[in-house]
């Protein structure tokens, strides 16, 4: 078994090798890294697109706007991923973001899911019936396992998912009901004692 | 009385860090701190008459078994090299998570011994080879086999019964990636495995030794004398390879750095010194003599160095002896203005490290904070603005900025990663083909080259914006970013001058390792030794602090 950091490791140097820059090399080491690390086809796809660049091309999409088209070619995974956590703190007021064709867009996720930890927020990305939620880069859940991925997406679909509670009002109310069950009645003395502190606070 | 942290852009010199010594805070030292009420066990040792089996050593606490499994092979005299392009070695190890089982031994006797060529499991954590040195090996051998202890003289010149080529961990050649293992209290500190991987397999040096003279002469033959094991270390010859660790891993260059600087900065403040801590020092200064007079060198340059240490340090200990008073306040600060202006950068360095040695209060906090969660510092923020970069720049890199990259001498090398080997090297740009695949390690130059193009750019433009069209600088702007937030994260120097002397990148390394005695056998490559004077396993329960200024060969 290939370890994380051979495999950043050999991911930066491939990168570099088929014409990025050391820095953003350095970036697809890790997401490569954070792909395989969560399970995923890290390696499979990155390696078949640096095949497939050798001969074909791909638009490189430098600004992020709200909707976003390709002229002809596919966007490169990577130039969108190192744009999107660039852009990410000027993007985030934006509700949702879409793409037509992006080549390869499983290197386009773990950018996101660095996005989301910089943002503090859950990304959600939806492309031809799949869906992907990123959190905080803790780990990303989806319904991808062990399915071959299309090439090209055609329409993406990026959403900022706003800090909301996951579960009702009531659900809330009835377990925190149960938790105080462990709390003690305070008695007077424990009032007034039990604290530690004055029972004014004005000196 | 507060005392500045030491400037870094005086520091962070290649001279200066060129000049540092191992100290209280160096990897090993600190290692056996940790371990020292562990216990030590030699599980296995399988070694036919003349040395060659297996061997396997555990440190064990609790629930949890650390074990070095040793594989012994006979090699020809002429396939023994210290060079990375080795294929064959006296000795192999592997440090293995847990009790290693059968299959286990016997999977690993199929890879250790290839090295980097063979693959390792999660299970394994550092991987390292070792070759004797024939000439001490054999003749110990000899002098034991005929019922006597060897040539104390001969000893002394080398050190040691067998020196590392390598030493590799975090995830090389399969072994484990650092994060499987980094919450683990035992290893909180950088190289904590590796240094129990050197201090295990000098303590199979000396059974393996010990064995093959019984093998010679069973009745005649004596064991090494524990007094002589205990000067004895383990050597390791470096090149190359380490240099480049140190420009990859700034938070972590950083974080060394820093708790050294820290210690020294509180240690000045002390304002009146205990007579207990200044005898300490004293004491330790004075015994270290040993190890400057028997550091033996063929490099000129070394030797040069070690003589203005040595003339250094009797100064000043006829300074200390003579015409200084502990009682004084703040005696260490004055002490250490009087060494800055008074003596070379080796012997400023040199005793800056032994006044560590009294505060263990200081220390000991310090020890934990030398790794680094390099990952949370990797991402650039790119909401930031031109105008804040070109500041950072300016105020972090001062003399940086004053190097002319124009001038041929001062882009004269390149580093590079060798086909071979899959090794940094360095080499003449304008001598040799392949400088278009240069590494990323003229920080110097880019960061020249990044300040230059910021100069032209809008101040209100964000870092995203910039980069959009700077792409070739990315891995620069980080680095600006990190030395902002981490002082000592940079080396303020050329690395790629016609000048540059790689062996102090790897003097700096080596020494936080704690390793003594440098010998550069070239401006690219050293021989040093490690663990000259530690206590031995079953001494380790209660040790000597300052057993490293007290070797007696």
């Amino acid at each position: 078994m290939r370890s994380l950091s051979e495999i950043e490791t050999a991911v930066k140097r491939a990168s570099r090798a088929i014409g990025f820059s050391w820095g953003v090399a350095e970036e697809v080491g890790k997401c490569v890294r954070l792909l395989e690390l969560f399970g995923l086809p890290g390696i499979k796809n990155v390696n078949q697109y640096f095949i497939d660049k050798k001969v074909k091309k791909f638009e490189n999409l430098n600004l992020i706007i709200e909707k976003n088209l390709t002229a002809s070619e596919p966007f490169c995974p990577i130039i969108l991923g190192v744009s999107f956590l660039d852009q990410i703190k000027t993007m985030e007021s934006l509700k949702k973001i879409e793409f037509t064709n992006i080549a390869y867009p499983i290197l386009f996720i773990p950018f996101l899911s660095r996005a989301s930890e910089i943002i503090g927020k859950k990304i959600h990305i939806k492309f031809d019936q799949k869906e992907i939620l990123l959190n905080l880069n803790v780990n990303i859940y989806s319904n991808i396992l062990n399915q071959e991925l299309k090439v090209i997406a055609n329409n993406v679909e990026v959403q900022f998912l706003e800090n909301l509670d996951n579960f009702t009002d009531s659900e809330w109310q009835n377990l925190y009901k149960l938790s105080e069950n462990t709390f003690v009645e305070e008695s007077e003395s424990l009032k007034q004692g039990g604290a530690g502190a004055g029972l004014t606070d004005n000196d | 009385m507060n005392v500045e942290l030491r400037d870094p852009n005086v520091i962070m010199k290649l001279s200066r860090l060129g000049s540092f010594h191992q100290s209280k805070l160096s990897f090993l030292r600190s290692f056996l701190r940790e371990f020292k009420d562990w216990e030590y066990k030699r599980d296995l040792f399988n070694l036919d008459q003349n040395g060659y089996g297996e061997a396997v050593y555990s440190f064990k606490k609790k629930h949890r078994i650390y074990s070095l499994v040793c594989f012994a092979n006979e090699i020809k005299d002429d396939e023994r090299s210290d060079r990375v392009i080795a294929t064959k070695w006296d000795a192999a190890f592997t440090l293995h998570d847990g009790v290693p089982s059968k299959n286990d031994i016997e999977r690993l006797k199929n890879e250790v011994p290839k090295q980097e060529v063979g693959r390792l499991s999660f299970k394994e954590l550092t991987l390292s080879r070792a070759n004797k040195s024939v000439r001490v090996f054999n003749h110990v051998v000899e002098a034991l086999s005929n019922g006597e202890q060897p040539d104390l003289d001969l000893l002394s010149k080398v050190g040691y019964l067998y020196r590392t080529t390598a030493v590799y961990g975090s995830g090389k050649f399969g072994l484990a990636d650092r994060f499987r293992i980094k919450n683990r209290e035992e290893i909180n500190g950088p190289f904590r495995l590796e240094m129990m991987l050197v201090y295990l397999v000098r303590q199979f040096t000396f059974d393996q030794v010990n064995h093959v003279a019984h093998h010679k002469n069973p009745k005649k033959a004596v064991k090494l004398d524990q007094k002589i094991c205990k000067n004895l270390g383990i050597g390791n010859s470096t090149g190359l390879g380490m240099a480049p660790f140190i420009v990859n891993h700034p938070t972590l260059l950083n974080n060394w750095i820093l708790s050294r600087e820290t210690a020294l900065k509180k240690i000045r403040e002390i304002k009146n010194v205990s007579d207990k801590d200044s005898k300490l020092f004293t004491d330790c200064v004075k015994k270290s003599l040993t190890n400057i007079t028997s550091w033996n060198t063929d490099s000129e340059y070394q030797q040069n160095k070690i003589k203005s240490l040595l003339n250094d340090v009797k100064k000043f200990i006829n300074h200390i002896e003579n015409k200084f008073d502990f009682k004084t306040e703040y005696a260490f600060n004055e002490i250490y203005l009087w060494i800055e202006k008074e003596t070379c950068e080796e012997c400023i360095e040199y005793i800056v490290s032994i006044m560590l040695e009294p505060y263990n209060h200081i220390t000991e906090p310090l020890v934990k904070n030398m790794s680094s969660e390099e990952d949370k510092y990797f991402n650039i923020p790119t909401n930031r603005t031109v105008e804040e970069l070109r500041t950072v720049i300016e105020k972090k890199y001062p003399d940086i900025l004053d190097i002319n990259f124009e001038k041929q001498e001062n882009y004269q090398n390149f580093w590079f990663i060798s086909k071979n080997k899959e090794e940094p090297r360095l080499a003449d740009r304008f001598e040799e083909n392949g400088s278009e695949l240069e590494q990323p390690l003229a920080i110097a130059r880019d960061i020249k080259k990044l300040y230059e193009k910021l100069l032209v750019s809008k101040n209100s433009l964000t870092i995203a914006e910039f980069l959009s069209n700077s792409s070739e600088l990315r891995h620069v702007v980080r680095r600006a970013f990190i030395v902002e937030k981490f002082p000592y994260s940079e080396i303020q120097d050329n690395t790629i001058g016609k000048n540059i002397i790689p062996i102090d990148m790897l003097r700096l390394k080596l020494s936080f390792f704690g390793a003594l005695k440098f010998d550069p056998r070239s401006d690219k490559w050293l021989r040093i030794c490690m663990f000259q004077g530690a206590p031995l396993p079953n001494e380790l329960k209660n040790y000597d602090e300052q057993w490293v200024y007290k070797t007696n060969i």
